[in-house]
């Protein structure tokens, strides 16, 4: 049975605890919008991007282009991880982490070797304990305010990686932003490039007569060389957009139950506190109505 | 026909210009061109360089832009770019101190790296653009 002055103390840190979650619900929320504010700013770039690009690519040769071609035989994988940096928003890397597992199980075939790049210090200590091979590591990235220059920076590795034949697949691994309490583990190929969608079937006679031949400087083949690794520069810094924006998410609605239990904690813990200090006024009016009756003879 | 073309200068960080033109000039990889309204579709990756356009009223605007494709449309031109400035936006000191790192990178890197090299070279190229630009501004 604890006393008194335990339950006193233990309602105490519960409070604490409650006020410490309170606060950081508050910071995530305002740093969620910063990164909603990112993600939305990107997206007309990248609708623009996408539409540009399946032009070019219904116009231009199969195979033009080597990022577009899958290899016979694929030797290596190489999986761009995204977690967070910082715990706290509950299953959120264990669930990206899980994805990357299920990822390397379905391409065990032909045993490929799997290296990874981790942005995120949560994906990179996993990759660490599992002896998994690290290529690179971000820190400091996913969670924060960053430029296109990021993401463009670690596709270029990607990019030259495949063409070198480092790597025969590339696929990255992140957290899609759907609701602020649904966000999924998303795994995608990156490299080779799926292919293009180009305009639908039954749109395409509408498209024929908006869009005639485009003259193109230097030729689509060119021109789709030089957009295709920026494509994946733009897929890795969606990616990590929206891993940023569902860690936050998922930290808020982590936070958000933290403090709802530790509400309910603390009720209980006051009912507590209060039954036992009555049953301590009460064992000490038995005392003192004992001694007095005691006395009187 | 209408009269006048939109314009949409759009980077991974921001939309730059979101606009009716008279009139648009962009750097194109073989040679500056002009686009009216009417023009042919027509698409081209872009030099580092300068975007000029003549708004409805009139008033010339100019854009900088770097490591861009433009698709030029009857009705539309569309401008995506890594990164754009308009010319009052752009930070002139910041600019020439990236002239200075480049210039002192090329003098270390010229015997190494050549990827170093082409990409010190790429980024004296931005640095000089943005400076003669900015100090087109009127003070």
């Amino acid at each position: 049975m604890p006393t008194l002055k335990d339950i006193e103390n233990k309602i105490k840190a519960v409070k604490k605890t409650q006020q410490i979650t309170k606060a950081m619900n508050m910071v995530a929320a305002s740093r969620l919008r910063g990164s909603q504010t990112t993600m939305e700013a990107f997206r007309p770039y990248a609708g623009k991007f996408a539409e540009v690009l399946g032009s070019l690519a219904e116009r231009a040769e199969e195979g033009a282009n080597p990022l577009l071609v899958p290899r016979e035989t694929v030797k290596s994988i190489h999986i761009v991880l995204c977690t967070s940096d910082r715990g706290l928003c509950g299953g959120f890397n264990t669930n990206l982490i899980h994805r990357a597992e299920k990822l390397t199980a379905e391409k065990q075939q032909g045993n490929p070797t799997v290296s990874f790049t981790c942005f995120g210090k949560k994906g990179r200590d996993w990759a660490r304990k599992a002896r998994q091979t690290i290529t690179e590591e971000h820190v400091g990235i996913v969670g924060t305010q960053f430029g296109f220059n990021v993401a463009a920076t670690a596709g270029r590795k990607l990019v030259e990686g495949f063409l070198q034949g480092e790597f025969d697949e590339v696929h990255v691994v992140y957290a899609e932003f759907l609701s602020m309490a649904r966000q999924l583990p998303v795994a995608k190929q990156l490299l080779p490039i799926p292919p293009i969608e180009k305009v639908e079937e039954q749109d395409r006679e509408k498209a024929a007569a908006y869009l005639p031949e485009h003259i193109c400087e230097p030729s689509p083949e060119q021109l789709l060389g030089e957009m295709l690794p920026r494509n994946v520069y733009v897929q890795l810094y969606s990616a990590l957009l929206e891993t940023s924006t569902s860690e936050h998410a998922a930290r808020m609605m982590a936070m958000d139950n933290a403090t709802k239990a530790c509400k309910d904690m603390l009720e209980n813990l006051t009912l507590i506190y209060n039954k036992a200090r009555q049953a301590a006024i009460t064992a000490e009016l038995m005392d003192i109505v004992g001694g007095a009756e005691a006395l009187r003879g | 026909m209408a009269e006048h073309i939109t314009l949409e200068v759009v980077t991974p960080e921001k939309y730059v210009v979101s606009e009716e033109v008279q009139i648009v000039a962009a750097p194109g990889l073989f040679g500056e061109f002009g686009v009216l309204t009417g023009h042919t579709p027509f698409m081209t990756a872009l030099k580092t360089g300068t975007v000029r356009y003549t708004d409805a009223n009139g008033s010339e605007h100019h854009v900088f832009v770097s490591g861009g494709f433009a698709e030029a449309l009857p009705d539309k031109v569309t401008v995506l770019a890594e990164s754009a400035e308009r010319r009052r936006d752009i930070d002139l000191e910041r600019a020439l101190a990236a002239k200075e790192r480049a210039e002192k990178r090329l003098a270390e890197e010229r015997t190494r790296d050549e990827i170093e090299f082409t990409r010190a070279r790429i980024a004296l190229e931005r640095a000089i653009n943005r400076i003669r630009l900015a100090k087109t501004r009127k003070q």
